[in-house]
């Protein structure tokens, strides 16, 4: 009886897509809605309800379930890929804006926007583990890839927080540059980046001693410099290049991960928010906030292929594999 | 009569932080003189007994959540005083407590503050007072602004209106000593950007307009050749919201009123402003207004340096607000920093009707050698503030 209906959408998102392709799936902040891409198409296949100002958004590590930061609902839904049915909410606390999942598959670490908190749920039994002050408006989530290290920064307060997992405790905090945005560890876990969308800088920091490293400015010709303002990045896993998003400028900037010098800048879509990349990583996805669409990167070429309407304001993106 | 109030917001949070920082303690004075709204025709609008104050205590408790990551402590102390006198000697006492004092006072209180033995070496904000003089031939260099001048303002507007090819304009003033020195910056941006300016009116009507707008407004508007704009200066909103809809040529209106340039609306909501506005709205139970942004702005100032600097000391804080590396996050988009020629902030100019936020200025393609910011209010070039050189 149960697999009936979902033999029934099988069969018609076949007939509407020859091959199944790869996906990127999109929230769209203002829409209420994700966007479904097809890459081999690059076209929206599917637009699925969801709650209200979906921002973060991110994948099991198995790709069975999808997690979605539902900010205005106050809650993380958790969304069956393959149906797009919502199969339960989990306990977030108030606004979740951004969430990072344990390697472990197991604890999702949650930025409660407008309550100065960190949330830790454990995914399995729903419920929540540990609840972590941190600075105002916390955003940019990440863990280290060991696992040992969770970080949340915070906007106004303009810090990153270094959480022990084990402990659930801060046991440091940083400052960065204005608005700290997004935070992510390199592959080998020695570094950890974070933007700075105000102050228009990446720092690098050294994960053993939580030092600053190095700090990546960026230069647009014929863009002001106030304009120009870092917020979501991806770091290939070859441990070659960062592409970052820089908001309003309108462009996003390779950066050579190891020399952290900037190298290119491509054209993308307005205010360009996140990143994805695409399974081996020949493809990078941008959401463009104010222009409402998602940009198609050719990463070796660093050219913008094409533009894909999605929902308005576009926000979080994330690879699916369907094969 | 003199009202007291302390505001002891020190956090008493325990936090298992390892930290090399030394405790810094740093206390905010906030001081307000209590000025009697003129009457206005309407009392829709009542003007929030805590306008200002609510934006310190948000500022002061943004600073207060940074600072318990760094062992920093933050205190605010406020007086509202309704005399001269009053509001002098509590200014002297705040002034003992801390060299750092947010203000909401007329400009003539602000000066007579500014002068005294016990303010010199002193950080003074003025979260309150947009006269365009405090930022030229009156300016002290221990006076700062975080409010936007008139000219900031009605340079935006012009800008805007320019961008708009709303080239001619027509000017409704009252007669409020605010009105007069609105109208007079309207008339300077318009020579500014190369708006005409066709004909100006005076309101001085005594007439009730709840009653009989729709008959005033069109006879009053009746004469004036065509233009593209009704601009209304009208600060304390006496007469201007009777004047949209009942002009004798349908034309838009803005400056007090309509599309109104501002420090801060509620209708600021990018950038990360919902955040603001809902943080504040929670504290307040009201939203926030352009002198609560100042205010707050104000005291982020102040903890934005002592963080950066580790230092409550006022030299070392001085030298941080006026050097390359200070930058407010304000939720407008961009950095903001001060002026080093006249202390004022420099800040994007939301332009916005009551429901929408329709631009920010400045407006592209206006461009300045230095930073595009300064197309807004009086210029270096032009300044006569002299209080800041050497």
């Amino acid at each position: 009886m149960r697999a009936f209906p979902i033999m029934a959408g099988l069969v018609l998102l076949a007939f509407q897509v020859p091959a199944l392709a790869d996906e990127i799936w999109v929230s769209n902040e203002k829409d209420d809605t994700i966007s479904v891409i097809d890459i081999e198409t690059m076209e929206v296949v599917r637009t699925l309800e969801v709650g209200e100002r979906p921002r973060g958004i991110t994948f099991s590590k198995d790709y069975s379930l999808l997690y979605l930061c539902a900010s205005d609902s106050d809650t993380v839904q958790v969304i069956d890929p393959d149906t797009g049915r919502v199969l339960h909410d989990l306990p977030s606390g108030e606004d979740p804006e951004q969430f990072v999942l344990h390697p472990d598959n197991r604890y999702l670490y949650i930025a409660n926007e407008d309550d100065a908190i960190t949330t830790v749920v454990d995914t399995e039994t729903r419920r929540v583990i540990a609840q972590i002050d941190v600075g105002i408006e916390p955003e940019g989530m990440a863990v280290s890839p060991d696992g040992k290290i969770a970080i949340t920064t915070s906007e106004t307060t303009n810090m990153a927080h270094w959480i022990d997992t084990e402990s659930q405790q801060l046991f440091a905090n940083t400052l960065v540059d204005q608005r700290p945005r997004h935070a992510e560890f390199t592959q080998d876990g020695a570094e950890l980046w974070v933007s700075a969308e105000i102050g228009g800088t990446i720092t690098v920091f050294d994960v053993a001693s939580q030092s600053e490293k190095a700090k990546i400015t960026f230069k647009i010709q014929g863009v002001h410099q106030d304009q120009i303002q870092p917020v979501g990045f991806e770091m290939t896993r070859n441990g070659k290049y960062v592409f970052v998003a820089l908001g309003p400028s309108n462009h996003v900037a390779v950066v050579d991960q190891k020399t952290y010098e900037v190298l290119d800048y491509i054209l993308v879509g307005r205010r360009v928010w996140h990143l994805a990349f695409n399974g081996d990583e020949s493809l990078l996805f941008t959401t463009n906030g104010v222009s409402g669409d998602v940009t198609v990167v050719d990463v070796a070429e660093r050219v913008a292929l094409k533009s894909i309407k999605v929902g308005r304001f576009p926000w979080g993106a994330a690879y699916r594999p369907t094969n | 009569m003199r009202r007291l109030l302390m505001v002891c917001l020190i956090a008493t949070w325990l936090f298992p932080v390892l930290s090399a920082e030394a405790d810094v303690h740093t206390t905010i004075g906030y001081l307000e003189k209590v000025v009697p709204p003129p009457p206005v025709l309407s009392n829709l609008d009542p003007i929030p007994g805590d306008l200002g104050l609510a934006g310190a205590q948000v500022g002061l408790s943004d600073n207060e959540t940074t600072g318990r990551f760094l062992n920093q402590t933050y205190l605010l102390e406020s007086r509202i005083e309704e005399t001269e006198e009053g509001f002098l000697t509590a200014a002297r006492e705040l002034l003992k407590l801390s060299p750092y004092l947010v203000l909401k006072a007329p400009a003539e209180d602000l000066l007579k503050v500014a002068d005294l033995p016990e303010a010199q070496g002193a950080i003074l904000l003025n979260a309150g007072a947009p006269d365009n003089e405090l930022r030229n031939k009156s300016c002290r260099s221990n006076l700062l602004h975080t409010l936007p001048s008139r000219s900031m303002l009605t340079d935006a507007l012009a800008q805007f209106s320019l961008k708009k090819k709303w080239i001619v304009w027509v000017l409704l003033s009252g007669v409020h000593p605010g009105d007069v020195a609105y109208a007079n910056a309207l008339e300077t941006s318009a020579r500014k950007f190369g708006i005409r300016i066709l004909a100006k009116k005076i309101w001085e009507f005594d007439a009730d307009m709840r009653r009989n707008a729709a008959q005033e407004v069109p006879l009053f508007t009746q004469n004036f050749g065509d233009h593209h704009l009704v601009v209304i200066a009208d600060e304390p909103g006496d007469f201007g919201r009777y004047v949209a809809y009942n002009t004798w040529l349908a034309r838009p209106v803005a400056g007090t009123e309509g599309l109104v340039p501002s420090a801060w609306d509620r209708t600021v909501e990018q950038w990360g402003a919902a955040q603001l506005q809902s943080r504040f709205e929670k504290a307040a139970g009201r939203s926030m207004q352009p002198i609560d942004f100042a205010a707050w702005a104000a005291v982020r100032t102040i903890g934005e340096a002592v963080t950066r600097t580790g230092s409550s000391n006022k030299g070392v804080v001085r030298d941080y607000i006026f050097s390359e590396k200070f930058e407010l996050a304000g939720f407008k988009g961009r950095p903001l920093t001060y002026r080093r020629w006249n202390g004022q902030l420099r800040q994007p100019i939301p332009i916005t009707h009551p429901r929408a936020l329709v631009a920010m200025a400045p407006m592209e393609g206006f461009l300045h050698q230095r930073n595009d910011l300064d197309t807004l209010g009086i210029d270096q070039a032009e300044s006569g503030c002299t209080a800041f050189e050497g």
